[in-house]
C-alpha cells in the first residue's frame, strides 16, 4: 500500500509519446500548409448543425445561448484559422524574448527548478558575449505548476501574448503532450531537455534529451556484454517504463536475454516487498529499473535488507542522476549502474567550463545532471540555429536546423533535421561513494537518433 | 443566493419586492449573463478567454458540490471521478472522430494492441456520447450512492469512502495505459464535433457554450432548492433521522443531489477537454478532487452563486499568483482553506449578508444572542429550523454577534 | 510454499506499517470524531526529526532509538497546537475539521520543502537492522520485523493506557457519553487535548519508523493518509482492536492481490473489497454500541 494523494515528485521523469509512427512529421505539415477546415471536416454545413443540436441539449434550459454560439462560428467559418500561423515575435529592436516554462511549483518543481536554473545560466553567457544575433536575450519565466493543462495553458500565454521567439522547458511527457498541440497550431518552437520514450517527432519541437536508442539500448548492449542472460524489469506505471520495457522485451528476445520478471508500480509506491520477493525468486542476474522518484529509495532500501547485491544482482536505472542520490542514501545504491548521456564527472574541457560556471552560480553543493545539461545545450543550439538562418523566423529556423553542432558539456552534439533530436554519445555510470557518477562505459561516439527505432530491425512492429 | 438573503429567525419583516430572495437570485443570474456573454467576449482576449472556459468548466463542478455539499451536507471528496469521466468520454470520442471512421486514435496504435476496445467503440457517435456524459456519471453516483446511503454509512465515512473512489480512479487509469493513454491522458484533440479546435472562432464558441452551460447549471440548482425536493435535502442535512421519522427516505433524498452532482461534474469535465484540450490522471485524483471544495468554501457552500464566483476567483489567482510567487501560492491556499473554512463557515457570500442585515437593523447586530450561548447553541437551535442555509447563516450571525458582544 | 510464507510475511509487514499510521488516527479519528488530514504531516514531522536527530547523533542506532521518543514529543506537539488554535472551536462541525487540517497539511508540506529542502533526505539504517533473519527457509528484513515489533508495542503500550490509566478511563469516558463524562467531572477539554496529543505522537512515532523502509520527503505523509483512513474506517471507531484487525487484514490482503495481479490492480481491488465490506458491517469490525440512531 502507499500510493498517496498527491502524485508524488518527480512523477513522470520520462516521457511519453506522440503520434503514431504513420504520418506524423506528416499530418503537422499538412495541418500548417492548408486550411484545415476544408481539408479535414468536408462535411462542415451538416457537422454545425449537428453540434448546435447537441449544444442545445447541454444547454438544456438555455437553448438560446448555445445555438448563439455555434451562430458565431457559422458566420466566421469562412475566415476560420487563417490566424492560427501569424507570428506576433517582435525582432525590431535590440532584444529578443524567448519563454522559459518549467513547473517552479508542485510535485515536479524539485527537478525542474535544476533545468531552470542551467537555462538561466545560458541565457546569461549567452547575454554576456553578445546575445543572438546582436539582440539581447530577454527571458519571460512561467511556472508550469507541475500539472498538465497549466502547461498548455501558459505555453500559449507566452506564444500569444508574450510573442516569445521560442520556448525552453517541459520535463513530464504529459507536459510536452500537453503543449504538443498549441506549439503546432500557433506554429512556434519547444525546445524539450528531458530524455523520454520516443516515438515523437514533431517539426515544433526540437528535443535535445536522449530518445530510447540513445540510452535504454546502450543500458541493454551493456547488460549483454556483461553476460547478463536473465533481466527482471521494475519500472513505475505510466507511459515511460512501459514503452521502455516494451523495446526491452523485444530486445532481449532479439539478443538471447531471457525477461524473468516485469513489474510496476503506481507512482508514489513505497512498499516494494512483494515487487522484490518476486525479484528475488525469479533468478535474475540483473535488473533494468525505471522506476522514478520516490519508489526508488523504497525499492534499493528493501533491495538491500532482503540480501540482494550489486555483485550478483546490479540494477541499471534510467531516473536516477546525481541530485536524486543523496535522497536514496549512497549506501543503499553504491555501485548500482546508470544509463545517460551526461555526468558531472564527464572529462572535457567545455564540462569544467560548465560545472565550474553553474557552482559559481548556485553553490558548490549543487550537482549539474543529464537534463540539466540538456537544458543548457538546448539553448545554444537554438542560437546556433538562428544564428545559422539568420532569422528568428519559425520556418527559418526549421530549415536551418539540420547540422547545426555544438560542443556541449557532454560531447560534441549535432541536430538532427529530420526527426529534430540530436546526436548523443551514451555512458554507462556507476554510482561512486561520494555520490557521483563515474562513466564505466560509453558508446563509439555520439549515436544518431532514432525516435521510431527504425534502424534496428528487432524493433520492427513496435511502434 | 436565497440563504444569504433569507431572513434571520425572529426578525422576519415583510421585505419589499427588490429585497426578495427570488428578485434578488433572478437578478444575480442576469447579471451573471451579462457579463459572461457581453462584457468577457468583448474585452478578454482570446487567451483570457479560454482560460476563463476553463475555469468555468471548474465552476460548473464547484455548482455540484455546493447543492451536494452546501445544501445536502454530503462532503464529496471524490468529484473528480465524476470530472474524469465525463472528460474521459468526450477525449475519446474526440480522437475517435479526428482518427476517422473505423481508425484507431494515435494512443492506442503507441501503447496499446492498435485495436479500439469494443467499449469505446460506441463513443464514435456524437449522440451517444452526449448520452453517455449526461447518464454515466450520475448512473454511477446513484449506484455508489444507493449501496453507501441506505447502508446510512454518511459524514466522515463517506468523505473518506468518496475520497479514496478519486484515488483507486486515478490508479486504474493510470495503470490501463493500453485503453486510456496512462499518466499522459488524453489529448491533442483536433476538432470538436466537426468543429477545428485550433481555430479561435470555434475556441469563442466553446466558451459560449460552457457560460450557458453553467447558467443552465445554476438556474436548475435554483429551481431545485425552491422545489419541496429543495427543503428536504436541507432537512436531511440538518436533522436526517426527523426526516425518516416523517416518512422520507433520507438515503434516496441524498442520492439524487448526489448524481445531480456528478452529473454537473461530467458536464463540466467533458467541456474542460475541448477547452484545455487534454485530460490526464492529474486532472481527477485525490489533490484536484479537493481542490474543488477550495473554491466552493470560499464563495459560500449554501449559496447559488457563491461557488461559482468562488471556483473562478480561486482559479484566476492561482494562475496570477503561482507565476510569481510559486510556494507563496501553497502557503495561501493552505490559509485560505484555514481561515475560511474555520472562521466564515459559509464563505465570502456570509459577509455580504451580514453587512446588509446589519445595516438593515441599525448597529450593531439583528439580535443579540443571550450571553454565554455562543455559536454552536445558536447554530443547534437554529438547525432545527431547517430553513435553507438561513440556519448555519444564523448561526454565523449569532457567531458574530457574540465576538462583538 | 515458499513464496506463500514470503507473501504472508509481506502482508504482516504492510499491515504493521499500516498500523503505526492508523494507530493515531484510531484515536483522533476514532475517539474523538476528528479528521485530521494532516496526520500524514505529523508523521512526515517525526520522519524529519529522525533525519535532524542522525546529524547531531553521529550512531545510527543511538540516533534511531532517540528518534522514536522525541518524534512522539514533536508529533504531539504539533498535534497539540492544532488541536488548541483550530480543532477544538470545531468539535461540531466534523467535515469542516476535514478541509481546516488539509490546509494545515498543505501548509506544513510547504514549511518541510522550504526548511529542509525539496529533494528527499536519507536516514542511515543502524548497523544491526541490515540484513535478514532466517526463518523456515526465508530471509526475514530486520527492519521489517522491527517495525513489526514497534507496532505491537504501541498496541500494546496504548491499550494498557486506555485501560489502566486514569487518563485512559477519562478518555474511554469521554467517548462512550460525553455530557455524562463532563457532569462526572471529567474535564473533557483536558481530555481532547491529552488524547490529540497521544494520537499525534504516534504518528510521530510512525514516522520516525519509516524512515528505515522508503524516503523521508515533504510527501511522505501523504502516500499513507488515504490508506490509513481506510483502516480506521474498516476497522470501526471507538476501539483500537478494530484497527489491529483490519490493518493486518489490508495488508494481507493487498499482499496477495498484488502478488496474484499487479501493483496498481491490488489497489483498485482493495477498494472493492472496501465498499462491498460496508455494505455488510457499515459500522466497521467492531463499534462500541451505543443507543443513539445511527
Amino acid at each position: 500500500m502507499g500510493t498517496g494523494l498527491y502524485t508524488p515528485r518527480d512523477t513522470a521523469r520520462w516521457h511519453a509519446v506522440g503520434r503514431a509512427r504513420t504520418g506524423t512529421l506528416a499530418s503537422s505539415s499538412e495541418a500548417k500548409g492548408t486550411p484545415l477546415t476544408t481539408h479535414t471536416f468536408p462535411l462542415r454545413t451538416t457537422r454545425k448543425r449537428a453540434l448546435a443540436l447537441s449544444a442545445a441539449a447541454l444547454a438544456a434550459a438555455l437553448s438560446l445561448s448555445a445555438c448563439g454560439g455555434a451562430r458565431t462560428a457559422d458566420a466566421a467559418a469562412g475566415t476560420a484559422s487563417a490566424s492560427g500561423g501569424a507570428s506576433c515575435v517582435d525582432t525590431s529592436g535590440d532584444t529578443v524574448k524567448i519563454g522559459f516554462l518549467n513547473s517552479l511549483s508542485g510535485t515536479m518543481a524539485i527537478s525542474e527548478q535544476t533545468v531552470r536554473d542551467s537555462l538561466d545560466l545560458a541565457a546569461e553567457e549567452i547575454n554576456a558575449a553578445g546575445g543572438v544575433l546582436g539582440k539581447q536575450l530577454e527571458i519571460v519565466a512561467e511556472d508550469g505548476a507541475s500539472e498538465p493543462t497549466v502547461f498548455a495553458e501558459k505555453a500559449e500565454k507566452l506564444i500569444s501574448s508574450d510573442c516569445v521567439a521560442a520556448v525552453f522547458g517541459g520535463w513530464t511527457s504529459s507536459s510536452r503532450k500537453a503543449m504538443l498541440p498549441v506549439f503546432e497550431s500557433k506554429n512556434s518552437l519547444l525546445f524539450y531537455p528531458v530524455q523520454y520514450e520516443g516515438l515523437e517527432a514533431s517539426k515544433n519541437i526540437f528535443y535535445t534529451g536522449a530518445t530510447t536508442n540513445q540510452q535504454i539500448i546502450p543500458g541493454m548492449d551493456y547488460l549483454k556484454e556483461q553476460g547478463k542472460k536473465k533481466v527482471f524489469l521494475v519500472g513505475s506505471d505510466y507511459v515511460f517504463p512501459r514503452t521502455a520495457n516494451k523495446i526491452i522485451n523485444a530486445y532481449a528476445e532479439a539478443n538471447g536475454i531471457e525477461i524473468v520478471g516485469e513489474e510496476y508500480a503506481p507512482l508514489g509506491h513505497t512498499d516494494f516487498a512483494t515487487i522484490v520477493n518476486k525479484l528475488k525468486s525469479s533468478g535474475a542476474d540483473a535488473v533494468f529499473n525505471t522506476l522514478n522518484g520516490d519508489s526508488n529509495v523504497a525499492f534499493f532500501k528493501e533491495y538491500k535488507n532482503v540480501g540482494l547485491t550489486v555483485d550478483a544482482t546490479p540494477v541499471v536505472s534510467v531516473s536516477i542522476a546525481e541530485e536524486e542520490v543523496g535522497g536514496i542514501g549512497v549506501d543503499n545504491i553504491v555501485g548500482q549502474l546508470t544509463a545517460w548521456n551526461y555526468y558531472q564527472t564527464v572529462e572535457s574541457p567545455e564540462n569544467s567550463t560548465f560545472v565550474a560556471a553553474f557552482k559559481e552560480k548556485y553553490g558548490d553543493d549543487r550537482p549539474t545532471s543529464d537534463p540539466m545539461e540538456a537544458a543548457y545545450t538546448s539553448l545554444y543550439l537554438w542560437k546556433g540555429m538562428v544564428e545559422k538562418a539568420e532569422s528568428f523566423a519559425v520556418a527559418d529556423i526549421q530549415e536551418a536546423a539540420d547540422g547545426v553542432s555544438f560542443d556541449a558539456p557532454e560531447g560534441t552534439v549535432t541536430v538532427n533535421g529530420d526527426n529534430h533530436h540530436i546526436a548523443k554519445t551514451a555512458y554507462i555510470g556507476e554510482i561512486g561513494p561520494d555520490g557521483l557518477i563515474y562513466s564505466v562505459w560509453e558508446s563509439d561516439g555520439p549515436i544518431e537518433p532514432d525516435p521510431f527505432l527504425e534502424g534496428y530491425d528487432w524493433a520492427e512492429g513496435l511502434s | 443566493m436565497s440563504a444569504a438573503t433569507g431572513p434571520v429567525p425572529g426578525t422576519a419583516t415583510p421585505a419589499p419586492w427588490w429585497r426578495r430572495p427570488a428578485t434578488r437570485v433572478w437578478a444575480g443570474v442576469a447579471i451573471a449573463a451579462v457579463v459572461l456573454f457581453g462584457l468577457a467576449p468583448a474585452l478578454l482576449s482570446d487567451f483570457r478567454l479560454n482560460l476563463l472556459a476553463k475555469f468555468l468548466c471548474l465552476a460548473m463542478v464547484a455548482v455540484g458540490i455546493g447543492l451536494a455539499w452546501g445544501r445536502g451536507g454530503m462532503l464529496v471528496l471524490g468529484q473528480g471521478v465524476f470530472f474524469g469521466i465525463g472528460g474521459y468520454l468526450m477525449a475519446m470520442h474526440m480522437k475517435l472522430s479526428d482518427a476517422g471512421p473505423g481508425a484507431v486514435p494515435d494512443f492506442l496504435l503507441l501503447y496499446g494492441d492498435g485495436v479500439v476496445p469494443g467499449w469505446w467503440e460506441p463513443l464514435r457517435s456524437p449522440v451517444v456520447t452526449i448520452l453517455a456524459i449526461l447518464v454515466l456519471p450520475a448512473g454511477i453516483a446513484a449506484l455508489l450512492g444507493l449501496a453507501v446511503f441506505r447502508r446510512r454509512v454518511r459524514g466522515a465515512y463517506f468523505a473518506i469512502l468518496s475520497q479514496a473512489l478519486a484515488a483507486a480512479f486515478a490508479i486504474l487509469l493510470v495503470g490501463q495505459q493500453k485503453v486510456t493513454g496512462g499518466t499522459n491522458g488524453l489529448n491533442g484533440f483536433r476538432s470538436f464535433f466537426g468543429y477545428d479546435l485550433a481555430d479561435p472562432v470555434n475556441k469563442r464558441m466553446l466558451y459560449f457554450i460552457a457560460a450557458g452551460v453553467l447558467i443552465a447549471m445554476v438556474v436548475i440548482v435554483r429551481l431545485l432548492m425552491s422545489s419541496r425536493y429543495g427543503e428536504l435535502l436541507v432537512a436531511v442535512r440538518d436533522q436526517e433521522n426527523r426526516v425518516r421519522f416523517l416518512g422520507y427516505d433520507p438515503a434516496n433524498v441524498k442520492v439524487v443531489a448526489y448524481a445531480i452532482a456528478a452529473c454537473f461534474a461530467g458536464i463540466g469535465g467533458a467541456l474542460f477537454a475541448p477547452v484545455v484540450g487534454i485530460i490526464s490522471p492529474a486532472d481527477v485524483g485525490v489533490i484536484p478532487s479537493i481542490g474543488f471544495l477550495v473554491g466552493v468554501a470560499i464563495g459560500g457552500r449554501a449559496t447559488l452563486l457563491g461557488p461559482v464566483l468562488g471556483a473562478v476567483a480561486v482559479s484566476w489567482a492561482e494562475t496570477g499568483l503561482s507565476e510569481q510567487f510559486p510556494s507563496f501560492w501553497t502557503y495561501f491556499q493552505g490559509a485560505l482553506f484555514i481561515l475560511v473554512v474555520a472562521f466564515l463557515p459559509q464563505g465570502f457570500a456570509s459577509l455580504g449578508g451580514l453587512w446588509r442585515r446589519r445595516r438593515a437593523a441599525g448597529a450593531p447586530a439583528p439580535d443579540d444572542p443571550p450571553v454565554g450561548s455562543g455559536p454552536d447553541a445558536a447554530r443547534e437551535l437554529a438547525s432545527t429550523d431547517a430553513a435553507d442555509g438561513a440556519a448555519q447563516e444564523a448561526a454565523d450571525a449569532a457567531r458574530t454577534a457574540g465576538r462583538n458582544a | 510454499m515458499d513464496a506463500l510464507f514470503s507473501q504472508l510475511f509481506a502482508g504482516l509487514s504492510l499491515g504493521s506499517v499500516l498500523l503505526l499510521a492508523a494507530l493515531g488516527l484510531a484515536l483522533t479519528f476514532g475517539q474523538m470524531g476528528v479528521i485530521n488530514m494532516a496526520h500524514g504531516e505529523f508523521m512526515m514531522a517525526g520522519a524529519y526529526t529522525a533525519f535532524v536527530l542522525q546529524t547531531f547523533i553521529p550512531d545510527a542506532g543511538v540516533s534511531l532509538l532517540v528518534a522514536l521518543p522525541v518524534g512522539f514529543v514533536v508529533g504531539g506537539l504539533l498535534g497539540l497546537l492544532l488541536e488548541v488554535t483550530l480543532i477544538s472551536r470545531m468539535y461540531r462541525r466534523p467535515l469542516d475539521t476535514l478541509l481546516v487540517t488539509f490546509g494545515v497539511a498543505l501548509v506544513l508540506q510547504q514549511l518541510a520543502r522550504d526548511v529542509f529542502g525539496a529533494p528527499n533526505v536519507d536516514v542511515r539504517a543502524p548497523a544491526w537492522l541490515s540484513g535478514a533473519v532466517p526463518f523456515l527457509g526465508m530471509n526475514l528484513p530486520k527492519t521489517r520485523l522491527f517495525i513489526l515489533g514497534l507496532a505491537i508495542a504501541c498496541v500494546v503500550a496504548l491499550s494498557l493506557v486506555l485501560k489502566l490509566t486514569s487518563l485512559g478511563r477519562r478518555i474511554r469516558a469521554t467517548v462512550q457519553n460525553r455530557d455524562l463524562a463532563e457532569t462526572s467531572g471529567v474535564s473533557t477539554r483536558a481530555t481532547d487535548r491529552l488524547t490529540f496529543f497521544v494520537g499525534s505522537g504516534v504518528a510521530g512515532v510512525a514516522g520516525v519508523a519509516l524512515t528505515l523502509l522508503g524516503s523521508i520527503g515533504p510527501t511522505l505523509g501523504t502516500n499513507y493518509i488515504v490508506d490509513a483512513f481506510l483502516v480506521v474506517v474498516v476497522g470501526g471507531i471507538g476501539q483500537l482492536k478494530g484497527a489491529v484487525i483490519a490493518a493486518f487484514s489490508l495488508g494481507i490482503l493487498q499482499a496477495t492481490f498484488e502478488y496474484s495481479t499487479t501493483a496498481s490492480l491490488a489497489k483498485v481491488l482493495l477498494f472493492v473489497v472496501i465498499v462491498a465490506f460496508l455494505q455488510v458491517r457499515p459500522q466497521g469490525l467492531v463499534s462500541v454500541r451505543t443507543r443513539s440512531l445511527a
